[in-house]
């Protein structure tokens, strides 16, 4: 048997890890060690930054230098580090409630400045971790426990609202296209600027009981048949788009990097003395 | 055979996602609701139980002819 070299990304008197089973975050968490290897990133020089949730579990079981931090301020957190050095590697797993709710406002300023991280959110539709309440992500008519009979809250796209917001990079890819979302992050990585990736995943527990698909691999399979390539979805026809979601990148856009022009400043304000 | 599968059991959860997407039907749940190897002879070491497994439970090789 051939040694599996993203193994050692992983801290493995952790493992298994503490997601239910069949839970997708196991799948895009390896999506990322995946990447981190393709882009070959010293360990020492890569920063997991996670927040609350299902998905920020996942800083735990990698072996960088992780942080766990409050709920909806991975992003915040990040962008300290990413100043403090700039030279570092910021990688930011989220998830939906953590990003697009509480952390919201943080999302969009930090795609707003443009500054160099790479922000992976693990859209599993659910509060997963609580107990299953409706999300921001949580799509029109699915149940959750705070909407028995269906949520009647429009969901955000996150990779619209990051692109409108600023951000130099954004792309979407599901638990099921394991090479594509890793090709995806791996891309994200290389962007120099706020990049924003979207991995969709299932909740089998949460999402899926409630919602009449409690197997995670019928879930996968509902991905397969359901994501369309950014190419072919811009040709669909508007009446065949019903229930099918577009992946793929959907911004690349290089402008001024944040670090770069704080970096300026801080020249600026020294009058050329060091 | 030429292949070659390694399960790693303690870390599987049962979820059957790799049961379910075995192109050759491989693999199966035993008793205790992991996932074992039912027919070995009939895999092909496509690798789709390793890419999706969220647990990093199993692994397949092609053998390696010594």
């Amino acid at each position: 048997m051939k040694e599996r070299t993203y193994e050692k990304y992983f801290r493995q008197n952790r493992l298994p890890h503490i997601w239910c089973p069949g839970c997708g975050n196991g799948i895009a968490m390896k999506a990322i060690v995946l990447a981190v290897e393709k882009q070959k990133l010293p360990r020492d020089k890569t920063i997991i930054v996670s927040g609350i949730g299902c998905s920020s579990r996942a800083s735990g079981y990698m072996d960088f230098d992780t942080l766990h931090t409050a709920h909806g301020r991975a992003i915040p957190f990040a962008t300290g580090i990413k100043l403090a050095n700039p030279e570092l590697n910021v990688i930011v797993i989220t998830g939906d409630g953590d990003c697009t709710a509480i952390g919201g406002n943080h999302f969009i300023h930090g795609a707003r400045r443009n500054i160099d991280l790479t922000v992976v959110l693990f859209n599993n539709t659910i509060y997963g971790m609580t107990g299953g309440q409706a999300s921001p992500m949580t799509p029109l008519h699915k149940k959750a426990t705070t909407a028995p009979y269906g949520s009647v809250d429009r969901p955000f796209d996150a990779c619209k609202l990051a692109q409108a917001a600023g951000a130099s990079y954004v792309a979407r890819s599901t638990a099921f296209h394991v090479q594509h979302l890793t090709s995806m992050i791996a891309e994200g990585i290389a962007c120099k600027g706020f990049s924003f990736i979207e991995a969709l995943v299932q909740c089998p527990t949460a999402y899926g009981r409630k919602n009449k698909m409690p197997d995670p691999s019928e879930m996968m399979k509902w991905m397969r048949d359901n994501a369309v390539m950014k190419a072919a979805w811009d040709k669909l026809p508007e009446d065949k788009r019903t229930d099918k979601f577009p992946i793929g990148v959907f911004h690349e856009q290089q402008t001024v990097e944040y670090t770069k022009a704080y970096r300026e400043v801080i020249e600026l304000a020294q009058g050329g003395r060091k | 055979m030429s292949t070659e599968i390694l399960l790693k059991s303690e870390r599987c959860k049962g979820c059957g996602i790799c049961v379910s997407f075995c192109p050759k039907k491989v693999l199966g749940l035993d008793t205790l609701g992991h996932c074992s190897v039912v027919h070995a002879d009939a895999c092909i070491a496509c690798g789709q139980c390793e890419l999706r497994c969220p647990d990093y439970a199993i692994f397949v090789d092609k053998k390696v002819s010594a």
